[in-house]
């Protein structure tokens, strides 16, 4: 993992994820760690995204690393025309990584390949966002005690979230069920459930809620986007379908955690904040942990 | 010199090349692949030709003219199973069979109007994938470009 880029999960082998989740673990009791003194981490945000970016940098801070970048284009030598090429080979001279964002999909591999230095995807559009799947695989190996045996639900729009497929993916390497709820416009693609299916995992999937909540482990909830929907009309009325309450939550087990990346428009209700079911939060908290833990796995500071 | 039925159907040349075992219905864009319509060469071509393989395959002769690997890789997209006979005075002395090779550079553009590739000056590259069916996964955005979406360059 020495020095090599991370740009999607299927870069990693279930292994290294292993070896990801167990290092966090670490700083997650020790998360103030000297370790990046004198380094500098580039983060390039060519598109905003506030959450993850401050993720990072509250990552490197805690390691005593400095961050230089730009939060979005508009403050960039990207508005004058650069190539993406040329912000690249420019920014790796000054920083020991390069974290980016960038809504063009690909951007990140190739930026991986005209970079000097690794090269961390923060989020390729609707390609990859690793580190993403990497502290989801954290959440739940925290909150269950492990990753095999589970009942995954995951919950909205299941057909464009790349959140939800690379999870898919990473979590097919264990042995869970799926339950996938979502409109009938939003189902899970065809293509990830031959792999499920090439694999002998389980899944099952409706379009509503009916008799599944109380055996899962773990709840995964999405945003369903009104641009996603040919007929506005069928988004307002489906819309109301996919919004997890806290009086849904009564029979389910004791040990069962609600997810979602963040940010939330209202499909989890603000009344679930307080159960301690609830672990959105806690959830972005571990990207920090994560993201300590690959940074300095790439920058060979721990093995 | 002539050898069975389907030979007769497209007259012998002298030198230069037969592509066999073409599927009829990407015959024409074999032809556009390799450039063929710009070509000044004699070219003659067959198609709808009963095939056991196939069911109908298209056949293609050029006059005078050899191939290189990277332009056979080209027609592997859209004619995997094709033959290439070359021919030197009216002789076979040559077969190549065309390679569907595992990784391709250039020759088809990315479906996804979304990728870096159709962004920037970047270079197309995908992974094959051979199950009967070409289809090409982008080595930089991941999504899979598929026989019907395949636009050569
Ligand atoms: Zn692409």
């Amino acid at each position: 993992m020495h020095n090599k880029s991370l740009i999607s999960i299927n870069d990693y082998s279930k292994d290294e994820c292993l070896k990801v989740l167990d290092l966090a673990e670490k700083f997650e009791k020790d998360p103030v760690q000297n370790l990046l003194s004198g380094r500098v981490i580039s983060t390039l945000f060519f598109e905003p995204s506030t959450r993850t970016r401050l993720s990072f940098e509250s990552a490197v801070s805690r390691m005593g690393g400095q961050v230089i970048g730009f939060t979005d284009s508009t403050s960039s030598s990207v508005t004058k025309g650069e190539s993406l090429k040329d912000t690249i080979c420019t920014v790796a001279n000054y920083s020991d990584l390069i974290v980016m964002r960038h809504p063009v999909e690909g951007s990140a591999r190739y930026a991986s390949e005209v970079s000097n230095v690794p090269v961390v995807n923060a989020g390729d559009g609707a390609n990859q966002h690793p580190t993403q799947t990497l502290l989801d695989l954290y959440s739940i190996r925290k909150t269950q005690g492990r990753l095999d045996d589970l009942n995954v639900v995951m919950v909205g729009d299941l057909k464009y979230g790349r959140t939800i497929h690379s999870l898919l993916m990473a979590l097919s390497e264990f042995n869970v069920n799926f339950f996938f709820i979502s409109p009938e416009e939003l189902k899970m693609p065809n293509e990830y459930k031959l792999h499920l299916k090439n694999k002998g995992i389980d899944f099952h999937e409706q379009t509503d809620f009916t008799g599944i909540l109380d055996d899962a482990d773990i709840i995964y909830m999405t945003r369903v986007q009104k641009e996603r929907f040919s007929d506005p009309i069928e988004y307002e009325k489906t819309k109301n379908a996919y919004v997890l309450r806290n009086n849904m939550l009564e029979n389910t087990k004791e040990t069962m955690k609600v997810l979602h990346p963040l940010p939330r428009v209202t499909e989890v209700s603000t009344d679930i904040d307080v159960s301690k079911k609830a672990y959105y939060f806690t959830q972005a908290l571990n990207g920090v942990y994560t993201r300590q833990a690959i940074i300095s796995l790439i920058l060979g500071l721990k093995q | 010199m002539i050898k069975d039925q389907k030979t007769l159907k497209v007259s012998a040349i002298k030198s230069g090349t037969v592509i066999d075992h073409i599927p009829a219905n990407n015959l024409f864009k074999v032809i556009t692949i390799l450039g063929l319509d710009n070509i000044k060469k004699p070219i003659t071509f067959g198609t709808n030709l009963e095939s056991g393989k196939l069911g109908y395959k298209g056949i293609i002769k050029i006059s005078d003219k050899f191939f290189v690997n990277e332009e056979i890789n080209r027609i592997a997209m859209a004619a995997p199973q094709a033959q290439l006979n070359i021919i030197k005075d009216y002789k076979v002395v040559e077969k190549k069979v065309v390679q569907v090779p595992e990784m391709i550079e250039g020759i088809v553009r990315c479906v996804n109007p979304k990728c870096i590739t159709n962004a920037e000056e970047v270079k197309q590259k995908f992974i094959v994938t051979n199950d009967g069916e070409v289809s090409l996964k982008c080595h930089y955005c991941e999504k899979i470009t598929d026989q019907e979406h395949m636009a050569f360059i």
